[in-house]
């Protein structure tokens, strides 16, 4: 810890980069999802139909099939056996995720993430207790309970609640009650577990992070030598066991995040004053000494209470 | 005792069993929600009418990835996707309302072609051979055709006219002297389309109504023989039972309809003629 640590998210950022620099990939990554919601409202709304559909499956200039891979992994255990367009899509979404990098698709895809987001800034702003926080495997245990579920009922169990189709078909096709579900996860967000959704509990996530356990797209702590300690990163990131090994890695260890619970949202690149991260791919080996450490034991508490 | 065992256990995989239990028995909680969930929605509303080639409904749920691709290329905006709390229909499946917007019975049929997943059987390729629900006639007393009107619409408009839905023609007990034409549905024909529904002419509820299959229908008593159905005689041997003669010797006294050879049989009473006073 350091006197830095006192002040507030961001500010040195903010004060050496500029407002910009400072959000650079929150910006881009808003934009992203924008993007991606656009492009299915073109049709309904402007009547340009480059994209039908939805995230559950969609069809692109009516020759690029894709599928939801989670959604149909659901309906082959629920004993249904899926025509070639559907998992022909799901292998290609499988595919470019597993590429690079799963739970890309949870911080630059999917519009939950703009949700939990707003809860965690929320949650911040009214300095408010962390709450329950269910262990990392939760997620896990989660997703393994939907196999469970829609093999014994043989039906797509996790579609009758997943917030993220609720939104995001709610928006393109009208969304009734969906938004409910919506509301009940910022509300379970910000009062009842800080990133409780996203990072703890939702099985997309668990899934897409199982897709992308060797993806090529990584965050680098390469200028680790360089911190100073604010603590900032920490704050604004939704998955911080992910950062610890990187950043408090020692002179020879790799100073890639390699964890698949990083969504690759940059928020730590953006957050950083000194620029210790950056993205990078998975085979980026240049070397990055350590920090110099005066109570090596102190550090490595923070990094556990973390 | 037991502080002695759980002191001789191993921290770590104390601990692992520990957490392994919690996970266990919290998703064994929320999973018997989750499956709560899952069988409320497959509650379908007899309104709810599925596109054509869809899965029986337990097949349907597991199939259906709530896309919308069959919303999106249907061209007459019959289909859509259900809404939560609105629609009753499993949360984004598709389905229409044939009173709303009815199926207009496609020949190349695009909402098959678009579902990726065979939600929707792509081997339905005759559009005259969906079965998406049944048409019946559910309100007699206010049908117009029911009454002995002429109003015919729902069979001017179905698209299998005089297979699907047939005139039958009845006596009128109402007045006595005129015919009821009977909107009759046939169910080997019939592709549960709507148009019917769509067009009938009473404010409100049509009383001809698509109804899903499983309403509509009952099971046929298998252990039944339908004798007029059967090429075989009911009892070998017997191909045609006598004919009972009108005539001397039956009840029938005045033979009506019935011979009455010549002299055989002579009332000894007569009714009196009223001279025409009474008429």
């Amino acid at each position: 810890m350091s006197v830095k640590t006192a002040l507030p998210v961001g500010h040195e950022a903010i004060r050496d980069k500029g407002l910009f620099l400072a959000h650079k990939y929150l910006i881009l990554r808003r934009l992203s999802q924008a993007f991606f919601l656009c492009l299915f409202l073109l049709g309904p709304w402007f009547g340009i139909w480059w994209v039908k559909g939805n995230l559950s499956g969609s069809l692109t200039f009516d020759v690029l099939p894709l599928t939801d891979p989670f959604i149909l992994l659901q309906g082959i255990v629920a004993g249904h056996r899926p025509e070639m367009t559907a998992i022909l899509g799901a292998t290609i979404v499988a595919t470019v995720y597993a590429l690079i990098g799963g739970r890309v698709y949870c911080s630059w895809v999917c519009p939950i993430n703009a949700v939990t987001d707003a809860a965690a800034w929320a949650h911040r702003r009214l300095d408010l207790p962390k709450g329950w926080q269910p262990k990392r495997e939760t997620r896990f245990y989660v997703l393994g309970m939907v196999l469970v579920v829609s093999t014994l009922t043989g039906a797509i169990a996790w579609e009758v609640v997943n917030p993220i189709s609720m939104l995001h078909r709610g928006l393109i096709f009208g969304v009734g009650f969906a938004w409910t579900f919506v509301v009940a996860v910022f509300l379970f967000d910000l009062f009842v577990s800080r990133r409780g959704w996203c990072s703890h509990i939702c099985p997309v996530g668990a899934f897409y992070g199982l897709l992308g356990r060797k993806s090529l797209l990584r965050v680098s702590a390469e200028k680790r030598a360089a911190c100073d300690d604010c603590m900032d990163c920490f704050a604004v990131c939704p998955e911080l066991q992910v950062i610890t090994p990187a950043l408090r890695g020692n002179d020879g260890d790799i100073p890639l995040i390699l964890s698949p619970d990083c969504t690759n949202c940059g928020r730590c690149i953006d957050v950083c004053s000194v620029d210790v991260f950056h993205f990078t791919h998975r085979f980026d080996n240049t070397p990055a000494p350590g920090r110099a450490r005066a109570k090596p034991k102190a550090n490595k508490k923070i990094g556990k209470a973390a | 005792m037991s502080a002695n065992k759980t002191s001789a256990m191993d921290p770590a995989r104390r601990r692992f069993l520990q957490d392994a239990a919690r996970g266990t028995a919290g998703c064994a909680v929320a999973g018997m929600g989750l499956m709560w969930m899952v069988q409320d929605a497959r509650a379908l509303p007899e309104r709810a009418i599925r596109p054509p080639g869809a899965l029986p409904e337990a097949d349907f749920l597991a199939s259906c990835i709530r896309c919308g691709l069959c919303v999106r290329d249907c061209p007459y905006d019959t289909l859509v996707l259900a809404e939560l709390g609105v629609d009753g229909a499993a949360t984004g499946t598709p389905f229409f309302d044939a009173r709303d917007i009815p199926c207009e019975m496609c020949d190349d049929i695009p909402c098959v072609v678009a579902c990726p997943t065979g939600a929707l059987d792509k081997g339905l390729t005759d559009i005259d051979d969906a079965r998406m629900g049944l048409a019946v006639l559910i309100d007699q007393e206010t049908c117009l055709n029911a009454l002995g009107l002429r109003c015919d619409v729902c069979y001017r408009v179905c698209p299998l006219i005089d297979e699907a839905i047939t005139l039958e023609r009845r006596h009128n007990e109402n007045s006595g002297h005129h015919a009821i034409f009977m909107p009759t549905v046939h169910s080997d024909k019939c592709t549960g389309c709507g148009k019917c529904e769509k067009s009938c002419v009473l404010p409100g509820e049509a009383a001809i109504k698509v109804l899903p299959i499983r309403t509509a229908r009952a099971q046929s008593a298998e252990h039944y023989r339908l004798g007029w159905e059967e090429n075989t005689p009911l009892v070998d041997e017997i191909i045609d039972l006598p004919d009972r003669l009108p005539g001397p010797g039956t009840d029938n006294l005045a033979a009506p309809g019935g011979f009455e050879p010549a002299g055989a049989f002579e009332p000894t009473f007569k009714l009196p003629t009223a001279g025409g006073a009474g008429q």
